[in-house]
């Protein structure tokens, strides 16, 4: 039984860092920008995430610097996509081949330092119950937080109105300009929650998955949080099941490797990048009644006169 | 005040001349400010960037060895960029080939075998890079799945692959436990152009390629659809261009490509099989092929500059402890910068005052 109650907890601390970046993915796309930097502005999230943790030896500034990191990289995405109407798939490529270099020179210092990670809530009773108790009253408050997150944009989209414009914004931008609508303006605010969001969910690595800050630590997770704002179909319910699904595969993995399962340890790890691609696959051939994307996602917007 | 596009009558063909050099001067301006912020003397730093290496034989010698797979790389990512597929795999690609060819070096280490196995192992290591690079293609075409997410999740698998084979079954007896195969036998080296040096046959090849892509965007009718299918896809179905087909051609070809890079980089300045045989090649080529402005000959000029500042950075590194990561940044800014210069290709910046009420750009 403790081995289960292990497992679900390693799921869930393995997947709230995709499920952040990928809500803040989320609104992005939802107001039409495909910002395929998330891996960069992660990365860079996770170094300045650490840095601020540790010169400060507070979990939360160090939290607070992976967001300000993460919308300072989103902001030079929005004024090069938004701003300068550059191409967002080769923006994103840029900002992630940045990120990468950016994480690599502001993180070479703290390569080996160690921090106590974020702690865990501790209710008295609550948390001692077995079996749910750790779960539910025994994370940390990045796993928390993520969950109020994903409810709140949730909230924002379908029941505010705002949220209504930003999803018009996202489905017809020529629309949304006819009615006086700041169509580059809601579209920056979205890149920018997205960006912070990214940041966030970097500095969660070094915070609280593991207490110390490694090169390139990111391992591809702001790809798959893109591939699942695509499987989630743009709707934040799925996107929930959708990245704990991929936590279970990540931790699944790792522990039929500790089991000294006799196939070698790479082919293991290669599973989590494997069963994108198979989602992917499987997602977008399910889908042949017309696609499920805003109808203006990617493309480039000059408002005229 | 606003920043507002104004978009020009018909695209700008001095700018889009002018404007890769345009961005290298503000890529230079911004690294004397980080060089500063990180308290190196500036001019120190960029000599040591982009003048030294220029200045003696073995270096200039290493520029062309690492411009090789830059080139080969991102001519194939160009066509594939012309047709508006997005394949940004091609570091998977590249070590596909490298492991495919090697197969054949393994496999005859030791081995009487003859000047047959070389040209085996460039087929095998295309074919393996067009196969790998054809399953994103194929998932985009069949099933409608983004070709991005796709060839970059397969870029992690390749690597992982890699690892495998050079920890497992491919693992050199006599290598004290090291991850790499055996060295490779002289019949599966890439020959040196001058004894002794660096420079080797990969560089001849991938001047041919760069000839090859230029004869077939600018002379053949596969070129001119190339190129359509990307600019304009509507008129591209008029036409009666098969878009899918495309795809798939591009995508193999640009596989084929960085397989071949692949295990010209294995079989020649490495060696032998090892994790790392990439310092990223598959990500800088991207950089390459729009610096290069997607031609041929721009390509070939993008893909020296870039390799100028690999060894560039090295030398930096050494002489003035200059961290590696800085090559990244400076790449990153550069692929910025060219891409906001090509927007000048086709829009015209203008700064407007809020009291002149006009559309709403951003602030």
């Amino acid at each position: 039984m403790e081995l289960v109650e292990a497992i679900i907890l390693a799921v869930l601390a393995a997947s709230t860092p995709l499920l952040i970046a990928a809500t803040g993915e989320l609104v992005t796309e939802r107001s039409g920008v495909l910002n395929l930097g998330v891996e960069g502005m992660m990365i860079v999230g996770a170094a300045c995430g650490f840095a601020g943790a540790w010169l400060t030896g507070s979990i939360l500034i160090g939290a607070l610097f992976g967001i300000v990191a993460g919308t300072l990289m989103s902001l030079i995405f929005a004024l090069m996509a938004l701003g300068l109407a550059v191409n967002q798939v080769a923006t994103g490529l840029a900002l992630t081949i940045l990120g990468i270099g950016l994480s690599g020179l502001i993180g070479a210092g703290f390569v080996g330092e160690r921090i106590t990670p974020a702690a865990h809530l501790y209710i008295p009773g609550l948390t001692d119950i077995p079996l749910i108790g750790r779960v539910l009253f025994g994370e940390d408050a990045f796993v928390y937080f993520s969950l109020a997150l994903i409810v709140g944009v949730w909230w924002f989209l379908y029941r505010a109105r705002p949220g209504l414009i930003l999803r018009a914004c996202g489905d017809s931008h020529v629309s949304a300009h006819a009615l006086g609508y700041p169509v580059l303006r809601i579209r920056t605010f979205a890149v920018m929650f997205g960006g912070a969001c990214a940041g966030l969910a970097g500095a969660y690595l070094p915070l609280a998955y593991t207490p110390f800050f490694i090169p390139g630590m990111t391992a591809g997770r702001g790809w798959i949080a893109l591939a699942l704002v695509v499987f989630s179909s743009w709707r934040p319910g799925r996107l929930v099941v959708g990245a704990y699904l991929f936590g279970a595969v990540t931790i699944l993995q790792l522990h039929a490797q500790g089991w000294g399962v006799g196939i070698p340890s790479q082919f293991m790890s290669a599973l989590p990048y494997l069963a994108t691609v198979i989602v992917l696959v499987l997602l977008s051939r399910a889908r042949t009644g017309g696609s499920t994307a805003p109808a203006a996602l990617g493309t480039v917007f000059v408002p005229d006169r | 005040m606003q920043l507002v596009l104004e978009k020009r009558a018909e695209r700008s063909n001095t700018i889009a001349l002018v404007s890769p050099l345009i961005a290298i001067g503000l890529t230079i301006v911004t690294m004397v400010i980080l060089f500063a912020i990180l308290g190196k003397n500036p001019l120190l730093a960029l000599h040591a960037y982009f003048i030294a290496p220029l200045t003696d034989g073995y270096s200039l010698q290493e520029i062309a060895v690492k411009a090789t797979p830059l080139v080969m790389i991102a001519i194939g990512l160009s066509l594939c960029y012309l047709a508006n597929a997005w394949n940004i795999g091609a570091e998977g690609q590249f070590l596909i080939g490298a492991v495919a060819g090697s197969w054949i070096a393994v496999k005859t280490q030791g081995t009487d075998a003859g000047a047959w196995v070389l040209p085996a192992m460039f087929v095998l290591a295309a074919a393996g890079g067009a196969l790998y690079a054809l399953i994103p293609a194929i998932c985009k075409v069949k099933f409608g799945a983004s070709e991005i997410l796709t060839s970059l999740m397969l870029v992690y698998v390749a690597d992982l692959f890699l690892d495998y084979l050079v920890r497992g079954p491919w693992r050199d007896p006599h290598g004290f436990n090291f991850p790499t195969t055996a060295e490779f036998d002289p019949v599966a080296t890439v020959p040196l152009l001058i004894e002794g040096g660096r420079l080797h046959l990969g560089s001849i090849i991938a001047l041919v390629v760069v000839a090859a892509a230029a004869i077939l965007l600018g002379r053949t009718i596969k070129g001119f659809e190339i190129r359509v299918v990307g600019a304009a896809p509507r008129a591209a179905r008029f036409g009666g261009f098969n878009a899918d087909q495309l795809i798939i051609l591009t995508f193999a070809v640009s596989g084929a490509l960085a397989g071949l890079a692949g295990i010209i980089e294995v079989a020649g300045p490495v060696g032998h099989l090892q994790p790392g045989i990439s310092p990223g090649y598959g990500f800088t080529a991207i950089i390459v092929a729009f610096l290069g402005r997607l031609n041929p000959l721009g390509i070939l000029i993008a893909g020296l500059f870039l390799a100028l500042t690999f060894i560039g950075g090295e030398q930096a590194q050494i002489a003035m402890k200059i961290p590696l990561d800085v090559t990244k940044v400076f790449q990153g800014i550069l692929l910025f910068y060219v891409l906001a210069c090509d927007s000048l290709i086709l829009y015209r910046f203008k700064l407007v005052f809020p009291n002149r009420q006009v559309a709403r750009g951003t602030g």
